[in-house]
């Protein structure tokens, strides 16, 4: 059974990255489908606030990335023997932690130093 | 070490002969490659993130951006990803010229993707809207533009390998570097779908 598992894992090497018709036409439906859904969103102004608008768009992104991994990349847990799912999830952390970190530092940034240097402008101005 | 029958048996493996090793690494090792690609795009999404509302008293995004140029080239970019999926598709059946046929098709709608956004760029360079007229326009170039730089090399690359495939055929050889090419041209359309979603739908918000 094991032997026959692994049998099948090396015979189906070649076509790892390679899916089906149907795999191609569900992920090209769905691609189509969430591509549409934020566009129509943001151009018939569908929410009167930008940020639920903004929230939307993100999240409709992030499922139609992963549409695309799985459905046109065909990302699963087998190819290489795991090895692309791994590589990709220490990217995907490495991303978060850049995108997150660098939002985080400048806005506090912006936060901590704009405001104060006007402050400090103004203080010097109502100085004696 | 006298006993020559003792050396034969007591050959040393410094490796492991029953680990999985995959026959081909080219298509793990281009993988590889394409996170590594992912972190440039990271780094440029960060530094878009950080700038794109620092306008220097230029124009923003909601005015520069037309939302019906991306739907199309977002469309265009899209058809491309599934147009080389079917040249896939006839590849595995051994398919020579339909391969051909839907690997120039995606070639133009590549090309087509290239037409409309250089035709963008020039317009907000027109209008004063260039890379140097603020932060957020130079990391909305510098991000936008190493997009379309990698679509533009991707069919070079593409149509490297329609010449081969013309020459060759259907070889093991060309059939790996197609793999190889679909990965980049999937990928790039994941960069895109980033790049429509943070970069033109969030940018026309505000």
């Amino acid at each position: 059974m094991r032997a026959q598992s692994e049998h099948d894992s090396h015979a189906a090497h070649g076509s790892a990255h390679s899916g089906s018709l149907k795999d191609y036409l569900t992920g090209f439906v769905l691609a189509v489908v969430l591509t549409a859904i934020p566009f129509w969103f943001v151009m018939g102004k569908s929410f009167s606030s930008s940020t639920t608008t903004a929230a939307v768009i993100l999240g409709f992104a992030a499922v139609q990335m992963v549409v695309h991994m799985v459905y046109f990349l065909h990302m699963n847990t087998k190819s290489e023997g795991g090895w692309t799912l791994l590589a990709l999830l220490f990217t995907v952390m490495l991303v978060v932690i850049a995108l997150s970190g660098s939002l985080w530092v400048m806005y506090h940034l912006d936060h901590n130093m704009m405001p104060a240097s006007m402050h400090g402008m103004h203080d010097m101005r109502n100085m004696p | 070490m006298s006993d020559p029958s003792a050396s034969s048996v007591a050959e040393p493996h410094f490796y492991s002969t029953h680990e999985h090793h995959p026959e081909n690494g080219t298509l793990l090792g281009f993988w590889l490659y394409l996170m590594s690609d992912c972190l440039i795009f990271a780094c440029l999404f960060a530094v878009y993130a950080v700038l794109g509302r620092s306008y220097a008293g230029g124009p923003a995004g909601a005015e520069l951006f037309d939302l019906s140029t991306v739907a199309v080239n977002t469309s265009l970019l899209l058809l491309s990803s599934i147009t080389y999926g079917f040249a896939m598709l006839q590849m595995q059946r051994g398919r020579l010229r339909p391969t051909l046929v839907w690997l120039g098709i995606t070639g133009c709608l590549g090309a087509g993707f290239i037409f409309f956004e250089l035709r963008e760029f020039a317009h907000l360079i027109a209008d004063g809207a260039g890379p140097q007229r603020s932060a957020f326009l130079s990391s909305f170039f510098t991000l936008v533009g190493t997009h379309g730089l990698h679509v533009t090399f991707g069919i070079v690359w593409l149509v490297t390998l329609m010449v081969q495939l013309g020459k060759h055929g259907l070889i093991a050889e060309n059939q790996r570097r197609l793999t190889c090419l679909s990965m980049f041209w999937h990928f790039l359309d994941v960069v895109w779908i980033g790049v429509f979603s943070f970069v033109y739908l969030m940018g026309v918000l505000s």
